[in-house]
């Protein structure tokens, strides 16, 4: 008879137990020669901007995997409550999983509060999520939004510091997107003129920076209204074959033509009933 | 009230890491928790372990201790009185019990975090044999 152990309840959350075991996984396959698979990453554009009525938040959709393309068409423009959206850089799943946590907690308070939840709720709460994990949680984020007291834009670091400014961009692609808003930012654009400019700083990210590409989407944020635009512009779109392999009829002469009936009979036939419940 | 044998008090209150391996037969289960070694037991294995671990505790004497400035020492002291009554609520040992009137005065129950979907206790695969529980909990172990 096996010995029996008073078991603790495990404890929720986060469990450290297989760290050891990993860690001495990856220093075994260091050894012999080849690594342990890479998170899937973002390799990200995104960007953001404060306009006349609003804010508007663009993104590419590529999702790499070490040196891979995981996603060519992914959606990292993350629903954070109806007024509220956030673009997400890092690493994949962390960006999932933070925004959808923050949602609820947002709705929660929001059901508690009565009111319709601000933009800097959503920050801090945030904040404070991800300096609590000092930075294992690799999740940078675009958040904006507009609430009572007018269009508000965060970018949040994945250590937990945040920064407000009226036009922000991260991820692997940021300094091309940043070069694109430096040079042509104004205070109080007006709505066609902002997302054009949105749409050139994600394309200059896409173009100059191997860990973005595909289609670019744009998120437009006013009072009382939201537009999703999934996508805003397919700026790499694949390839159309000009060419043909196919023969056409007629092509190959035919000299003879031979015709075999085969005379079959039905020797036995057999119903199988299948359990469609 | 305090149906806790004496022994089990004890128990729990001085962990000794290292000395008993966790496996059956107090043997070290090298699958599941690796190579034994004396430095395995005493550093933890990540940085956020500690703190992860004494996260809730760490904000709670925070706040208790805000509390006690702002409106005096029958604040905290009140609260904990009556978080010691909600604990007291609980199914049989093996058993999971949902802690509802705890979540409630801690104010954790519209809040979602890690804890509530990673690891949810409720849905362990895993239960303590019942007969050694109850006799663990009524120290007759």
């Amino acid at each position: 008879m096996a010995t029996l152990t008073v078991s603790r309840p495990p404890f929720s959350g986060f469990s450290f137990d297989n760290c050891k075991r990993n860690a001495l996984l990856e220093a075994e396959a260091n050894k012999v020669g080849c690594g342990l698979p890479a998170a899937r990453k973002t390799g990200t554009t995104i960007c953001g901007l404060v306009y006349k009525d609003g804010v508007i938040l663009g993104a590419d959709t590529r999702a790499t995997e070490g040196m891979v393309v995981a996603d060519k068409n992914c959606s990292k423009i993350h629903y954070i409550s109806p007024n509220i959206y956030c673009c997400g850089a890092g690493t994949a799943a962390d960006t999932e999983m933070t925004t959808q946590i923050i949602s609820s907690n947002l709705e929660l308070h929001a059901l508690s509060t009565g009111r319709l939840p601000r933009v800097a709720t959503a920050n801090r709460m945030l904040k404070q999520m991800l300096f609590r994990y000092q930075g294992y949680i690799g999740a940078a984020l675009v958040l904006g939004g507009v609430d009572c007291n007018g269009p508000h834009l965060y970018s949040i670091y994945p250590h937990g510091s945040t920064d407000k400014l009226p036009y922000v961009t991260m991820g692997s692609g940021s300094l091309a997107a940043m070069a694109v808003f430096e040079d042509r930012y104004k205070p109080d654009m007006e709505e066609d003129e902002a997302k054009q400019m949105v749409r050139d700083a994600i394309a200059a990210g896409i173009f100059n920076d191997l860990g973005s590409g595909s289609n670019i989407d744009l998120c437009v944020i006013t009072k009382g209204k939201v537009d999703y635009i999934r996508p805003h512009d397919e700026a790499n779109k694949k390839g159309v074959r000009t060419g043909d392999y196919k023969y056409k009829r007629g092509t190959t002469g035919v000299l003879t033509k031979m015709v075999t009936p085969l005379a079959l009979e039905v020797v036995e036939e057999t119903i199988q009933t299948m359990d469609t419940s | 009230m305090n149906s806790r044998g004496l022994r089990s008090q004890l128990k729990d209150s001085v962990p000794v890491a290292g000395l008993c391996p966790q496996g059956a037969y107090g043997l070290q289960d090298s699958l599941r928790s690796g190579f034994s070694s004396v430095k395995n037991e005493l550093l933890p294995s990540h940085p956020l372990e500690l703190s992860e671990k004494n996260f809730q505790l760490n904000q709670d004497k925070m706040n208790m201790s805000t509390l006690r400035n702002i409106q005096g020492l029958h604040a905290p002291l009140k609260l904990q009185m009556e978080y010691r009554a909600a604990r007291q609520i609980q199914r049989l040992p093996f058993l999971q019990s949902s802690n509802l009137a705890l979540d409630t005065l801690k104010g954790s129950d519209d809040v979602i975090g890690f804890e509530d979907i990673l690891n949810d206790p409720a849905q362990s695969e895993v239960m303590g044999e019942p007969h050694m529980m109850v006799e663990y909990k009524l120290g007759l172990l």
